[in-house]
């Protein structure tokens, strides 16, 4: 949503409607009643089927991969994997947990994952604050570039970045590369780099829509441009913080590429860079294959599942995020 | 420096702001703006547009990434191989092409559809939203995996139900190269429908119902009403969903490299880089070309992305 135009915004986002836009799918909401005649009931009817079948479609893959994973493979070599016979049990879970190191994955996960989201939000409101709330001369172009840059493909920076990191030299106390590759800093300076753009892009478009005369009557109280940010707008801006920091977790959470590049051991690699080596480490043992990519599955699971809204509010909130 | 009251801050006008407010701002609030300002930018600047124009300057050098000194000046020579003797280029190419067509007249329509059927009041459209948006909570790389188990020769669900499973006829259809684009793109269409259904879900919602109803009263019947008045009115929508749809056919790289880093059948210009970068024999003259190729085809949409979204503010 081009929320650049404050006209449009009807549908994603001013601060006052935010919280009832959030109610994303599966959430209806109250909306105006429309004439029900009596075709539109009966085109009802195919729509269901429509729909209906494209679900079952929708829920095969990923109802053969739980159905994989929960049979031991021996059973699926006496009964084929297209069989209901033999055991099911979360046998595959454990041992593909344990032999595919996940705890240590998931640990890396969250080290690139909870400081990368932190520092988007902080960076990226500083930034939206200033070229929302106050207004200069280079804050369209600087809010250009920083849009522009969030839609380029990772891969036009890949070499300069890989080359920039291995030349950077470090103490073999701080890095046992001697560089800043194979290090948690080079995935997380360069998420937060990447996302700054399109949360600040968000962001400002959000505190764009709140009431000037809120900082107007800080301002004669004296307040400074800090407390303004901090104690002012950033607590109005708590709707649009939440689905932005989801919407963060996820992505990044879901990045593959960054890490692929910096990191070259496997034991420091987080969850979804590590899958890549599953049908390696696996072999050709599809259902432990099967447990792990569940396995995988579990954070964007629970999130889906508690936060789907924010989510949701974050990808219609913005939605310039390729 | 001034505080201005005009929210959207447009441009021109903005800088005429009324004179008494410009005084208000202390020294020290401007080194505080500055600081906001700065930091973000400089790590914008340095890890996002220096790289990208170390990009351009790599792909007219021969380099194999060790020592600086050993950076070579080399015209456009890397362009030259690429075009010419680069085998995997023109099929990289026509992949993407591809790729970007599947979803623009595949994918997006499907999501759109789903949209529009979803927005009516018909019961359990709260299931069917659950169902058909959960593959967008998932990685790309983890969506290669899933589709992997439903695809395989032996194991997979597909060749099963196609009765072929174990027979000579089974197709494996990720491994054989004159199918597996086709079952990649599936794979991504299945999450880039969802994405697009709770898009237009959103931007349905944003539609004036004002305007349907004069449409029906003018006698228009549901398909006009929607062709002609409904999406014409979602034009930022719209927008949103035609870059989102170039922009992620030109970022298509995780499924493939997780099927098999984007060689046999499934070669992608950002797959290419990846192979010029990385392992042995390091080109990154080559692959840095490469990267210049992918960055002036993906400055098409971003540009008309901005002109959009920023267009209306710079001519106020």
């Amino acid at each position: 949503m081009s929320i650049a135009h404050p006209t449009d915004a009807a549908a994603a986002g001013s601060p006052a409607d935010a919280r009832q836009r959030s109610s994303g799918p599966g959430r209806p909401g109250p909306r105006p009643d429309r004439p029900a005649n009596n075709k539109q009931g009966k085109r009802h009817y195919g729509t269901h089927v429509f729909l209906i079948v494209m679900a079952a479609i929708w829920l095969v893959p990923l109802a053969w991969a739980i159905f994989t994973a929960l049979r031991p493979k021996a059973d699926t070599d006496k009964y084929g994997y297209f069989s209901t016979g033999g055991a099911f049990n979360f046998d595959n879970f454990a041992q593909a947990w344990t032999q595919g190191g996940f705890s240590q994955l998931f640990w890396n996960s969250v080290l690139i994952t909870v400081p990368s989201v932190f520092l988007i939000l902080f960076f990226a409101s500083m930034m939206a604050f200033a070229v929302s709330r106050v207004s200069w001369k280079f804050n369209i172009t600087l809010l250009i570039m920083f849009t522009a840059g969030n839609l380029l493909p990772p891969q036009v920076l890949a070499a300069p970045l890989f080359e920039m990191f291995k030349h950077f030299e470090l103490p073999y106390a701080v890095s046992d590369s001697g560089n800043l590759l194979n290090t948690y800093i080079s995935v997380i300076a360069v998420d937060t780099a990447f996302q700054i753009g399109f949360v600040t892009f968000v962001l400002s478009n959000y505190m764009k829509a709140l009431s000037p005369e809120l900082t107007e009557a800080a301002l004669v109280d004296g307040a400074g441009v800090w407390r303004q940010y901090w104690d002012i707008i950033l607590p109005l801006c708590r709707p649009a913080l939440a689905a932005m920091g989801t919407l963060e977790v996820i992505f990044i959470y879901n990045d593959f590429f960054w890490p692929l590049l910096f990191i070259q051991s496997g034991d420091r690699l987080p969850v979804t860079t590590a899958i890549n080596n599953l049908q390696g480490q696996f072999l050709s043992n599809y259902n432990l294959i099967a447990a792990g990519a569940m396995i995988t599955a579990i954070p964007a699971l629970i999130i889906y599942l508690l936060l789907q809204r924010h989510f949701v509010a974050g990808l219609t909130l913005g939605s310039s995020k390729g | 420096m001034s505080v201005s009251t005009n929210p959207s801050a447009r441009g021109r006008k903005a800088a005429a702001a009324p004179a008494r407010r410009v005084r208000r701002l202390s020294g020290r609030d401007k080194v505080v703006l500055g600081l906001m300002v700065g930091v973000p930018t400089l790590i914008q600047l340095v890890l996002v547009w220096i790289p990208t124009l170390m990009s351009v300057g790599l792909s007219f050098t021969r380099w194999n990434g060790l020592e600086l000194t050993d950076i070579k000046p080399a015209g456009v020579e890397n362009y030259q191989f690429i075009a010419q003797d680069y085998p995997p280029f023109w099929p990289a190419m026509q992949h993407n092409v591809l790729w970007l067509a599947f979803l623009a007249l595949v994918a997006t329509p499907l999501g759109l559809l789903l949209a529009v059927l979803l927005d009516q009041n018909i019961r359990g459209t709260r299931i069917y939203q659950s169902i058909f948006f959960a593959p967008v909570m998932l990685s790309l790389a983890l969506i290669g995996i899933i589709w992997q188990l439903f695809y395989n020769r032996d194991s997979g669900l597909l060749n099963f139900l196609l009765g072929t499973a174990g027979t000579p006829q089974a197709v494996d259809w990720f491994g054989d190269s004159s199918v597996n684009i086709w079952a990649a793109l599936f794979a991504a269409t299945w999450r880039h429908a969802g994405y697009v259904m709770i898009l237009y879900l959103a931007g349905l919602k944003g539609v004036d119902p004002t305007l349907r109803e004069a449409a029906q009263i003018d006698g228009a019947n549901a398909v006009q009403t929607f062709f002609r008045v409904i999406f014409p009115a979602m034009r930022p929508v719209n927008v949103i969903i035609i870059v989102i749809t170039v922009i992620e056919s030109l970022r298509a790289f995780d499924i493939v490299y997780v099927i098999n880093r984007g060689t046999n059948g499934l070669e992608l210009i950002s797959a290419l880089v990846i192979q010029n970068l990385v392992g042995e024999g390091q080109v990154i003259g080559i692959g840095s070309a490469l990267a210049v190729i992918l960055l002036v085809i993906s400055l098409i949409p971003i540009t008309f992305y901005l002109s959009r979204a920023f267009g209306k503010d710079k001519e106020a």
